[in-house]
């Protein structure tokens, strides 16, 4: 086990993919020179050469339908697209080319492509950039969608997705790559894709949640613990295949659900998990399912205004006290 | 495909109902949420819709008699439909009363007794509200949902009254162990007089008389009453109903009871303490102001609850009032209609009557009576004048409430009416 930081396991996921197997390579725009937005890829240019670090222009289509073209030619591309609010340029080629293309060529075609990109609001950077439409992604077949909340998971999964021989769509949080956690160095370390995990244990609540909402979700937990609440979180890591299981067993330990959700609650995880609940343990339940989600509006670039309409921790401590019936 | 329809449950503590009437006569057909039936129940008279569209093809129980709750009434299928009532699961004895209603003299059992006041509240159709974690507790351990008090929203049963209410059992059994066959009288049992006189007829109790008897007994020998009587001057508010109602049209016009309503609203609103239930080890203080208004019939007497009273303006109560009332007079009230009520007015003002006191509704921790508005002498600044006035007394639940908070209370009754305007702000 080593410490590090998300962006320290992320990095150290894609160079130990990239020492393991030589078709994998990365590409986008500014990791090579620059580093990356995030800092995530610097060194990588001087450490594995121009061939295998690409910088790309200004061209999100572009760069995914070069990745595809490239992973159905054997290599296996990991392309960055520099933030998730840009993806929308390259929905075609997400959504009709790289989800699609092994279903409608009868099998003939798998396309081993990752793309990291980077969502979530806080940092001020305006409506436009600020943006957590996970479940837009997520809506597809044929797209598997990962966004890990911690350390070790970011690091387990970019590994797993890189070896996995389907399209992973992996998610990114701008404010989590300082947060650290322990994190096995064992080069084959992975996570699996479409597992969801127990982050805590607990009796009266089941939360919830997954990336930056998880370490809100902790939070909150430890303060409801305060109190006398114990609350159980359960990390989604994975919105598709979403696996419903672990939440169906904690909600049947504990008759109530709150769903964190950094995203606009319409629609969204929150929605999706309390209808699976409500099939599934529909006898179990003593309050109706909570949501915990982003306010409605495009996301303000004023910093009090911001935080406002993001979901904070006293957000989630209400919604708990609610379907406790408390006050 | 036929379908049974059974006697619905229309109240928290319905057990059985009477067909009082069928409006839809064997053979005719019948749309989807029209009314097939009437129920008398022991408060009111209420109408029975078709759950689905389809034909009446056999009336199983005759209108006069009653049957207890879950029993097949009719039988409604598509037209032309062969009907067998066997392969329904209807025996004959089924589609006739067994027993004449239970005495509600019938001695109590023990458990009984630690039993909180059931609040449950009843969603439309007559349905309990209850998680559905707890429905199924209910269901797994036998537990009857009706007995057991609801501490949600709205007094929807949540898995801790159920817990709550396992624990009371708990608890029971082992002070009956502790100590049999306790002395008590059960506090609901009403006895029964043998005549003085001689010759008598009988009149038999109506349902309505029979709950009236057990809600009152039950609340005079549980709840230990105390009164207080104000004279309100009600000089001010006279003066302004006539105002308003001068430019109001015949059918929103506003009522001395509305007056009434909305000040007790007010008042309840500062002291939330007597809008509350006891409920045996707790104090339940309600967030909804619901002012039930008690409504006298040839049969009886009925409470129409008049919901969120505090949030309501005064022309809102006025027309929703005269609706409730309207429907309990002709007995055709909706289960929702008595249900609810957090405080209960009951105004024989009609009746000229210089000052009276009522019994509290179970469950509730106060009922105001309200007298007749009169012309009297008053001293006004050391000389005699002409005041009008009303005298209000109220009964309070000393279990929950004390002398100075109630006082208190018909102080701010007392202001409210005395300085109208802020009843219509």
């Amino acid at each position: 086990m080593a410490r590090m930081s998300v962006r320290e396991a992320i990095s150290a996921a894609l160079r130990e993919e990239m020492y393991r197997d030589e078709r994998v390579f990365i590409m986008g725009e500014e990791i090579g020179k620059w580093g990356g937005t995030y800092a995530v890829t610097r060194g990588f240019l001087d450490e594995f050469g121009e061939k295998r670090v690409r910088d790309t222009p200004i061209a999100e289509g572009v760069i995914v339908g070069a990745a595809i073209g490239a992973a159905i030619s054997g290599l296996r591309p990991v392309a960055e697209l520099m933030t998730i609010n840009f993806a929308f340029l390259a929905m075609d080629q997400i959504v009709n080319h790289a989800a699609k293309m092994h279903y409608m060529f009868n099998g003939q075609i798998r396309i081993p492509l990752v793309i990291r990109t980077v969502g979530g609001g806080g940092r001020q950077l305006g409506a436009t950039h600020s943006q957590t439409p996970d479940v837009v992604f997520a809506h597809f077949p044929g797209l598997k969608v990962v966004a890990p909340g911690t350390p070790a998971d970011a690091k387990g999964l970019l590994k797993a997705a890189i070896r996995d021989d389907d399209p992973v769509f992996f998610i990114e949080h701008a404010t989590l790559y300082q947060v650290k956690g322990e994190v096995p160095e064992d080069e084959d370390f992975m996570v699996p894709i479409g597992v969801s995990d127990v982050k805590r244990t607990g009796t009266d609540v089941t939360i919830v949640s997954y990336s930056k909402m998880l370490q809100v979700s902790l939070e909150a937990a430890d303060k409801l613990a305060a109190e006398g609440i114990e609350a159980e979180i359960v990390d989604l890591r994975t919105l598709r295949p979403l696996d419903i299981a672990p939440v169906i067993a904690s909600v049947k330990k504990t008759n109530r659900v709150v769903v964190v959700e950094e995203g606009w609650r319409s629609f969204g995880i929150g929605a999706e998990v309390s209808s699976r609940v409500t099939e599934l343990a529909f006898d179990y339940l003593d309050a109706p399912v909570r949501r915990v989600a982003q306010a409605e509006v495009p996301l303000p670039y004023n910093q009090r205004l911001e935080q406002l309409a993001l979901p904070q921790v006293a957000d989630v401590i209400k919604a708990v006290k609610d379907v406790m019936y408390l006050r | 495909m036929a379908e049974l329809i059974n006697m619905p449950k229309l109240g928290f503590d319905m057990r059985e109902g009477k067909l009082g009437e069928w409006v839809k006569k064997e053979g005719e057909p019948v749309g989807q949420g029209e009314t097939i039936a009437l129920i008398e129940t022991d408060k009111a008279s209420i109408e029975v819709p078709a759950f689905r569209a389809g034909v009446l093809h056999k009336i199983l129980v005759p209108a006069g008699d009653s049957v207890p709750i879950g029993v097949p009434i009719a039988v409604i299928g598509e037209a032309g439909e062969t009907i067998d009532l066997v392969a329904l699961g209807v025996t004959k004895t089924a589609a006739k009363p067994t027993a004449a209603p239970a005495p509600i003299k019938a001695a109590v059992e023990p458990v009984a007794r630690v039993e909180a006041p059931a609040v449950a509240a009843v969603l439309e159709g007559g349905r309990l509200a209850a998680s559905p974690v707890a429905m199924r507790m209910a269901g797994e351990l036998g537990i009857d949902l009706r007995k057991v008090a609801g501490s949600g929203p709205a007094g929807r049963i949540i898995k801790r009254d159920i817990e709550a209410y396992l624990a009371a059992q708990d608890r029971a059994a082992k002070e009956a162990k502790a100590a049999p066959a306790p002395a008590v009288t059960p506090p609901m049992a009403i006895p029964s007089y043998e005549p003085t006189a001689e010759g008598y007829r009988v009149v038999p109790l109506t349902g309505m008389r029979q709950t009236i008897a057990r809600r009152m007994v039950e609340s005079k020998t549980t709840a230990p009453h105390f009164y207080i009587t104000v004279d309100v001057d009600m000089a001010a508010a006279m003066t302004l109903r006539g105002q308003l109602n001068a430019l109001l049209p015949e059918s929103d016009k506003i009522s001395v009871n509305d007056f009434i309503v909305k000040a007790a609203a007010v008042a309840l609103k500062q002291f939330p303490n007597i809008n509350a239930s006891f409920a045996g080890d707790e104090i339940r203080v309600h967030e909804q102001v619901n002012v039930g208004v008690a409504v006298a019939r040839e049969t009886g007497l009925v409470v129409a609850v008049v919901r969120e009273c505090d949030k309501k303006p005064l022309a809102q109560i006025a027309v929703e009032s005269r609706e409730l009332v309207g429907r309990a007079r002709e007995g055709r009230m909706k289960p929702d209609d008595m249900v609810g009520g957090t405080f209960t007015i009951s105004n024989l003002g009609m009746f000229d009557v210089d000052n009276f006191i009522a019994i509290i509704g179970p469950g509730q921790t106060a009922i105001l009576a309200v007298s007749t508005v009169k012309q009297t002498p008053v001293v006004k600044d050391g000389q005699l004048a002409i005041g009008t006035r009303m005298k209000a007394t109220i009964s309070a639940d000393h279990r929950v409430t004390d002398g100075a908070e109630a006082a208190k209370f018909m102080q701010a009754f007392k202001a409210a009416l005395e300085q109208p305007l802020r009843l219509v702000l």
